[in-house]
Formats: C-alpha cells, structure tokens, sequence
C-alpha cells in the first residue's frame, strides 16, 4: 500500500495531570490542559513553543487558538477536531495528526483531551429540559437517556445471540482493577475488586453492574507527535504509529437505533483496514487497551478485532487471560477507565506508549506492538497500533 | 390516567422543521405512521429526508400495522433523570417491525418491570396518551401479544 502512516510518525512525550474524582480537580479545565501539554513536552524534552499543531475530539472545549496563544506557539498550522463519537475520536484524533505530520502540514502536533466535569457538568445524566425534539425524543420519554441505557441494548442483544454469559463482562472488570492496584496514578489503587463484590454490585442497567461501567472524572491527558525522522532527537524510546484509522460500517448513525447492524462494536469494517496498515494481526498484539465505556463494548470490541470468536466468549473472557504479567492478552494494563481514569480514553493511548518505551506499572515484557480500541458502540469509532523501532 | 413512567421526563415534540410531525400527530390519532418512499416503496426509519437506498426525496408517512418483536430490552434500575428517583426498575424494549423492512422502535414493555423477557416475542402497540399537559402527546408503549 503506497498511501499509509505505517512508521510515518511516533509519539514522543506523553503528560497527564493528577486524576480526580468528578468534580473535584482544584484547576479549571483549561489549565488541566495546559498541564498536560507541558508535562508532555517536558517529557519529549521540546519547548512548548515549538508545537505547531493541535487535535483533539469529543468537542473539546480548549480551542487550538487559545492553546497557541498561552502557549506562546511560534506560529498554529493544523488545528482538527474530530467529529463525534465521544471517546470514539481518541485514536482518531492521533491518526489526524499522524496524516497531518505524513503529509508536511505540520511539525509538532499534540493530540489532547482535558475535562473538568465540577465546571462544565457531567456526562451520564439525562437531559433536563421539559420538551425534547428530534432523536432524544424517540427514546428519552421511554427512559432510555444515557449512555450505560444506550449502550444496553446492544450488548444484551450481543449476548442473546451469542450465548455470552455475565462472568465474561465481569473479567473485563476484574483486569482493570487488577492493573490499578499496580499504578499510583490510578483512581481506583488501593481499591481492589473481586469476583464476589462484583456480582454483589447494583444493576445500573442490565447486563451492566456497577463495575462495569466507566468512572467519571476530572483531568488532562496529551501526546507529542512529531514526523519519524525526528523521533530519537527526543529524551525516549519513540513509540511509532503504525496504524490509526476511525470509521464505522454501513449506516452506523441511522438514528433511533436503526443501524442495521446493532449488536456490535462498530469496528467490523475498521478493524481489516487498521491490520492491513500495520502489516500485522491480532496474534502480533503483545498488549491491549480497548476502551471501556462499558464492559460489554470491550467485549465486542476484542470479537471484532479478531482476538476470539464470537460464540467463544466464556471460554476466552478468563481472568488469567486479561493480567499481566502472565496473561496471554494483557488488557487494560494502566486499570484504563474503570478504574485509572476516565479521560475520554486517551490515558489507554499513553499507557499504550509507556508499554512500547517499558514504562508501565504492569509492563508487558518485550512488548513491541501495543493496540488501542477506541470508544466502542459510537460512531465513528477509531483504533491505533504502537510498534517499537524493531517493528518497522 | 396512569403511565407506565412517573410523570417529569422530557415530553416529545416534533421537530421545528417538521419532518416527524406526522409520526407526532399519528400517534395521537392512535396510528402508527412510518416514513415510505413514495418511488421503492421500502419503510425507513428514524424520519429522514430522503430514501437511504434510492436517494428520492418524496416520502410519505404511511400506517402501519401497530405490532412486531422484541429484538432487544433492557431492564433499568439506576435513575439518571429526577422524575425516575422513586420509580424503581422499568423496561425498555427495541421493537422490530417484519412488516416494515424491519425498522424498529424504542418503547417500554407494559407490566411487571421484573418480569423475564425474550427476545423474539411478539408484542402489540399501546398508544399511551398524555392528555392533561399543555401540549398532549402520545408515547406509543408494548405489551406481550397473544
């Protein structure tokens, strides 16, 4: 394939803030931000003036203008924002910015999400107007309103016609936990979860529990992304991008639930195309992160990247599987948004990075290909591949 | 008159531009009203302005015959909007209809919020009307067939 973003590009720094509970950061969520940028720069070792370009998703309220301005950036040449999909547009945004770099419109691009829920509200809660139009109102007036009701009713579908069973869902759980308790960063350490207090959980909405839904918090996350030639002229391991690609398949957004296709992930027709990039498959995959929004979505998310067959979920959704060190298929290993932070996902892209340089609190050994799954069941949806030096 | 929900949810409207307004004003009329192409005559929904498939922009809405199959439910229990604090676990269903090109629609399965459910199962429409707020509407609810 002639046109790609195979080893066009690396990640060379990453930043976060502190984690908080919803609500609870001390900072406004533009200086979470700014935060994040910096500790990423820091982390690369380029000067913040130096970034010439900034993508984002999900609606990001930091507008590339202002951060270019407080960042005292020498001049602003690609500014994108991907559209919807909430934290469907993580790898999305990092594949805007890998083709923005490939193509020479930009030199330094830092992908970022920032969120301060206790300023600007929280996700997960119905609407509070007294008349509702359009879309919303098809489903609000029957309670169907938030994203866990959402979400639901393709999952549930998923596991009638496949015969999957709730301990399967609740292996994804236990994993990100289990990672948690690894990583000081994460909300969730010192928290731990098992078995019996997972299936003594509430219902938020069947088949979720409790724990199988995504925690909601405050925070800033970003990554510096520069051109492959420039990749080792920076403090660490470049962590290169060997695929990043969003999309959905036919008719995804048909609205009122009316995809043809439901009960999936939405990464059917993504998935072949983020492999071919690549060159590779999912047995090359050393570790995984795949977005939890809910569990049932990461569910779907690994049958349609090919990790397991659709009807052998029970057998394959096994503790042993999913943690590391041992695991076959080490999943989650930062404790992702169950239980590090939810930062739209893109802390699952960092951590997949630190994997790749052998940074992570529960590093896989010898990981040479690290994959995200971004923000499965939305449309679009997007997915990236990492790969260490050797892989290119 | 009771609902199957506790009264405060966000009551529907048609759009300002008028393009499920006939969906609204049928449902009132206790009918169900579907989008049809005027040129393939297939049924597609939610309301679009044109056919997805032969791209025609003459649609009309057209009856249907108020009935079909469960293709998913979901039983909630946690509230996410103030007028459900007090109601406990409900129902939602997604409702196929074989009988139009299998477009489907989001409503409540009537009766025992904890009762089991099967996919498959063929269920009947309620036209639920809301008569005593400033601007009536009807939700359209199921219940278990015979």
């Amino acid at each position: 394939m002639s046109r790609t973003l195979r080893g066009k590009v690396a990640v060379v720094g990453v930043g976060e803030t502190d984690y908080y509970k919803a609500g609870q950061s001390p900072d406004a969520e533009f200086k979470l931000t700014l935060m994040a940028i910096i500790n990423a720069c820091a982390d690369a070792g380029i000067a913040p003036q130096d970034i010439d370009g900034f993508a984002s998703y999900s609606n990001d309220r930091a507008d590339p203008s202002h951060l270019a301005a407080a960042l005292g950036c020498k001049e602003l040449r690609f500014a994108s924002m991907q559209w919807g999909g909430g934290g469907g547009g993580g790898s999305g945004a990092l594949g805007n910015a890998a083709a923005a770099l490939a193509a020479g419109m930009a030199e330094c691009v830092v992908v970022f999400r920032g969120l301060a829920q206790g300023q600007f509200g929280r996700f997960g809660q119905g609407p509070r107007r007294d008349v509702i139009a359009g879309d919303m109102a098809h489903t609000v007036p029957y309670g169907l309103m938030s994203p866990a009701q959402m979400f639901a009713m393709k999952v549930q579908r998923f596991m009638h016609d496949h015969g999957v069973e709730q301990p399967a869902l609740r292996s994804i759980s236990l994993a990100s936990y289990h990672h948690a308790q690894q990583n000081p960063r994460a909300v969730m350490h010192g928290r731990p979860l098992d078995e019996a207090r997972y299936d003594a959980s509430r219902w938020i909405v069947e088949p979720f529990h409790l724990y199988d839904c995504c925690l909601e918090n405050d925070g800033a996350a970003a990554m510096v992304v520069v051109a492959a030639e420039r990749a080792k002229d920076f403090n660490n391991a470049p962590a290169f991008v060997l695929s990043a690609l969003s999309g959905s398949h036919y008719r995804a957004g048909a609205s009122v639930h009316n995809t043809p296709d439901y009960a999936t992930s939405t990464f059917k027709t993504l998935a072949p195309h983020l492999y071919a990039m690549a060159k590779l498959g999912p047995g090359d995959v050393d570790v995984l992160q795949s977005y939890e929004n809910f569990t049932g979505g990461v569910l779907m998310s690994i049958v349609e990247h090919g990790f397991c067959e659709p009807d052998a979920c029970n057998e394959f959704f096994v503790n042993e599987r999913l943690q590391a060190p041992d695991g076959d298929l080490p999943l989650n290993t930062s404790g992702g948004n169950l239980a590090e932070c939810y930062m739209h996902g893109l802390g699952l892209n960092i951590e997949a990075v630190r994997q790749i340089r052998g940074e992570s609190t529960n590093q896989v050994s010898n990981a040479e290909v690290s994959m995200v799954i971004s923000g499965p069941m939305v449309t679009p949806v997007s997915a990236c591949i990492f790969g260490s030096e050797s892989t290119l | 008159m009771s609902y199957y929900l506790n009264p405060g949810l966000p009551q529907p409207a048609a759009t300002p531009d008028g393009l499920d307004a006939p969906y609204w004003q049928g449902l009132r009329d206790e009918q169900l009203l579907l989008q049809r192409c005027d040129a393939c005559q297939h049924w597609q929904w939610g309301p679009e302005w044109l056919c997805h498939r032969c791209h025609h922009f003459e649609l009309s809405f057209e009856p249907v015959s108020p009935q079909g199959v469960i293709y998913s439910f979901e039983r909630v229990w946690h509230p996410v909007h103030p007028a459900l604090r007090e109601q406990g676990a409900y129902l939602v269903v997604l409702v196929e209809l074989p009988q139009a090109d299998s477009v489907r629609l989001v409503g409540n399965l009537l009766g025992d919020p904890e009762q089991s459910v099967s996919i498959g199962a063929q269920v009947e429409a309620v036209f639920e009307h809301h008569r005593d707020v400033d601007d009536p509407f009807t939700l359209l609810q199921w219940r278990l067939g015979r």
